[in-house]
């Protein structure tokens, strides 16, 4: 069958105020060299996904610059390829504020399209995600509506708005957005639904006044739809909070996180050209991820280090994100910050947070 | 509406590199790795590009299937045009037979409908085995302002090396009055860069009566520039500035890349005015381990490193394990240095893999000879390649 991606670019903007100031929660850097987007339209390449749109509402041009034509996902195409759906503004209307209000604004592009399907995923998340088999079994079951899930520990999920699953023989038989039970499964909000359905579903409930997609069409639907569950057994995170995303990103000092997520299957983002990273005579690196275009000649351990930094002589950076195009001066001595993109550290500065409490340094400050 | 262009450039990619030995068995020179993440024919892509000449023939006769692929449409280097861009130009059947290049001139000669195409005012002649950063459209004004039919790109070489280069002398003002192969006592100092631009006409008209000589061996260096000069054409010299190296042979590709270590490299490819563009692999940020050291050194993406790294250029998706040392060696894509094996003054090709405890390059001697493993052999665990070895096969397998 085949099937057309959505992304949902902004539905989470309010998890990661800290990052979220200036950029959509999609564009949102990770793992020295991505945009969290990056991985939502990868999963959708790579499982042959070739026309995908990505809905966007509000601070959408770093998003923009990012994403271009497509070219970089192999999304620039005569056929397909990839579709910037920006709010559409109705008369007296504001933005939209929900999912389904979200839908309602791209019914033009799903009516246009001819794909059987539609697989929508939100940007908030990493994880490394084959939709081929799901699909596939999606078919085979005669799935009106298949919902991917994760199972989780109650405690480790830190999201305001969970939806959990109770599931039997692969269906799912009731959705909660809180769960007493340890072992949750949690939702990705990763939804594979027939499109011609998904439009009947949205003209229908918007016409009763109701505009929230969970409670409002897949809940009074679960008994009468085929709704089936696909659990996903990989790396599954949402940036929830900054803390959540400092700890995520952390873990990809860890082989065996970066190998399934990083080369399953690819991961695409824009190409930036920048030449290799030079290492100075007295750089000393330890456990750290760097991404080209950097200049190391301090000391960095146990961080993550995008495109284009500098890290000068004596500087020391531990437990560190340092965004792109940062430069820490010489002797500067930083701990446990997270410096947004194009941060100047001076010569000799101190800073420090703690493991359990990033400092964080916005886009551009010049300390 | 008739189109032109001002100027077509025409990149010699044919040449087989056999001075790069096992660097080139699978492989045409310009495809060879540089700096850990380019190829040598990013230069003259990227030049072009830079210089606003959009419109550039790629001339490929040996091994071309890597080549082929790497340019592809010419995206990286924005030469995906509508109207010009990129084109892979491989040798053809014509109704009267079909024929290799037999020379640098016969090559283009062969190509002349793909110039004519483009209806240019000049023709620019490149090749791809330098690593440099030049503007050619100064060159290209330079050439307008004084009327030549040919100016060729020279760079000042030292004189007790004169004598290895093709010279030009040439009055005060550049205009060449004599060239000289690789004299004996040479009388100039100004090497030939082997980049020439021609005004159109000329070109074909030299080429034309170069292909009717039985003598010639269809060369610019040797026959067509030659016949020119003597015919009582203006040419004129260009004077390049900068850092030129051509990288033709195992030491000069090696000393090359040895340029962009230290603090001041004499070669600065972080330049965002000239910006070098290849095509990028897709890898994730490179890694380095608990174990790992690295120093004076450049590195790629997609590495995993575990072991120590001094003063070498490691390109994308290398692997270094644990206890494993590389030190003064260029390691291309791919390549994978087992536990505790040592290279030394190595350039080992991509793919490679070097078992645990191999002992590649080591010496005792002064003089280092640079040691070569070719693309995707197997060094077995334990296995010794000696210093200035080049090796195309796997080594030490058990028969």
């Amino acid at each position: 069958m085949s099937a057309l991606g959505l992304v949902f670019s902004n539905i989470h903007d309010t998890n990661v105020p800290e990052l979220t100031a200036k950029r959509t929660v999609a564009s949102i850097p990770f793992g020295g060299r991505y945009r969290l987007i990056d991985f939502a339209l990868s999963n959708m390449v790579n499982s042959e996904i070739t026309k995908v749109g990505v809905i966007t509402k509000s601070n959408y041009r770093s998003l923009m610059d990012h994403l271009g034509s497509g070219k970089d996902w192999d999304l620039a195409r005569h056929h397909g390829g990839l579709f910037i759906l920006p709010p559409f503004d109705n008369i007296g209307g504001s933005l939209y504020t929900t999912r389904l209000e979200a839908l309602k604004n791209v019914l033009g592009f799903l009516s246009g399209a001819e794909e059987d399907l539609v697989v929508m995923s939100d940007s908030d998340m990493v994880c490394n995600i084959d939709f081929k088999p799901i699909i596939k079994r999606h078919g085979e079951q005669n799935a009106d509506i298949t919902l991917v899930y994760v199972e989780k520990d109650r405690a480790s999920v830190t999201g305001d708005t969970n939806s959990f699953f109770e599931i039997e023989d692969g269906r799912i038989k009731s959705i909660a957005f809180d769960s007493k039970n340890d072992k949750v499964n949690l939702y990705t909000n990763i939804c594979i639904i027939g499109r011609r359905l998904l439009i009947n579903l949205i003209n229908e409930t918007l016409s009763r006044g109701n505009s929230h997609f969970i409670r409002d069409v897949l809940i009074p639907h679960i008994d009468s739809l085929r709704v089936y569950g696909h659990k996903h057994e990989g790396y599954y995170e949402e940036m929830t909070s900054l803390i959540k995303y400092y700890e995520e990103s952390m873990k990809f000092l860890n082989k065996s996180v970066r190998d399934e997520v990083f080369r399953t299957a690819s991961v695409y983002t824009k190409v930036k050209d920048s030449t290799p990273t030079r290492y100075g005579e007295n750089a000393i690196v330890k456990n750290s991820l760097v991404a080209d275009g950097c200049t190391i000649e301090g000391e960095v351990y146990d961080s993550i280090v995008f495109r284009g930094v500098k890290v000068g002589k004596g500087a020391v950076v531990k437990h560190c994100i340092v965004m792109q195009n940062c430069i820490i001066g010489e002797y500067a001595d930083l701990n446990c910050i997270i410096t947004d993109k194009n941060v100047v550290i001076r010569d000799g500065r101190t800073l420090s947070g703690c493991d359990v409490h990033p400092f964080f340094i916005g886009k551009g400050t010049n300390i | 509406m008739i189109k032109k262009k001002e100027c077509v450039a025409m990149l010699l990619a044919g040449g087989q590199g056999s001075r790069l030995y096992a660097l080139t068995n699978k492989i045409a020179k310009p495809a060879v790795t540089y700096g850990g993440k380019y190829r040598i024919i990013d230069f003259p892509l990227s030049n072009c590009a830079n210089s606003g000449i959009d419109t550039v023939g790629v001339l490929t006769q040996y091994q071309p299937l890597v080549l082929n692929e790497y340019i592809g449409n010419g995206e990286p280097w924005d030469l995906d045009r509508s109207y010009g861009g990129v084109h892979v130009l491989s040798p053809y059947q014509a109704k009267h037979g079909s024929e290799w290049f037999k020379g640098t001139a016969n090559a283009i000669y062969q190509n002349i409908d793909f110039i004519k195409n483009y209806n240019p005012e000049y023709v620019l002649i490149l090749s791809g085995d330098h690593i440099y950063k030049m503007d050619y459209a100064d060159m290209i004004e330079r050439h307008k302002k004084t009327g030549a039919a040919c100016t060729i790109a020279a760079i000042k070489v030292p004189m007790e090396e004169a004598s290895r280069f093709g010279l030009l002398n040439v009055k005060a003002d550049g205009e060449i009055y004599q060239f000289e192969e690789k004299p004996a006592k040479p009388k100039s100092d100004l090497a030939s860069m082997g980049i020439y631009v021609f005004t159109a006409e000329k070109l074909y008209k030299y080429l034309e009566e170069d292909e009717l000589d039985p003598s010639s061996s269809k060369d610019f260096g040797k026959n067509v520039l030659p016949a020119m000069l003597s015919s009582g054409e203006k040419m004129f010299a260009y004077e390049f500035k900068g850092y030129w190296k051509d990288v033709g042979t195992i030491s000069s590709l090696y000393e090359s890349n040895m340029d962009l270590l230290s603090e001041r490299p004499q070669f600065d490819l972080s330049d965002n005015s000239w910006r070098i563009r290849s095509r990028n692999p897709i890898a994730p940020p490179h890694y380095i381990g608990e174990s790992g050291r690295v120093t004076n050194s450049i590195v790629s993406s997609g590495c995993e490193i575990n072991g120590s790294i001094e003063k070498s250029v490691i390109s994308h998706d290398v692997e270094i394990a644990k206890g494993a040392s590389v030190k003064d060696s260029i390691i291309f894509a791919g390549a994978k240095i087992g536990e505790n094996a040592i290279v030394e003054n190595a350039i080992i090709d991509e793919d490679v893999i070097v078992g645990k405890g191999a002992r590649i390059g080591v010496s005792a001697e002064k003089e280092k000879k640079i040691a070569v493993l070719g693309r995707g052999i197997k060094v077995s665990d334990g296995a010794v390649v000696v210093a200035g070895e080049i090796l195309d096969k796997n080594v030490g397998e058990e028969e």
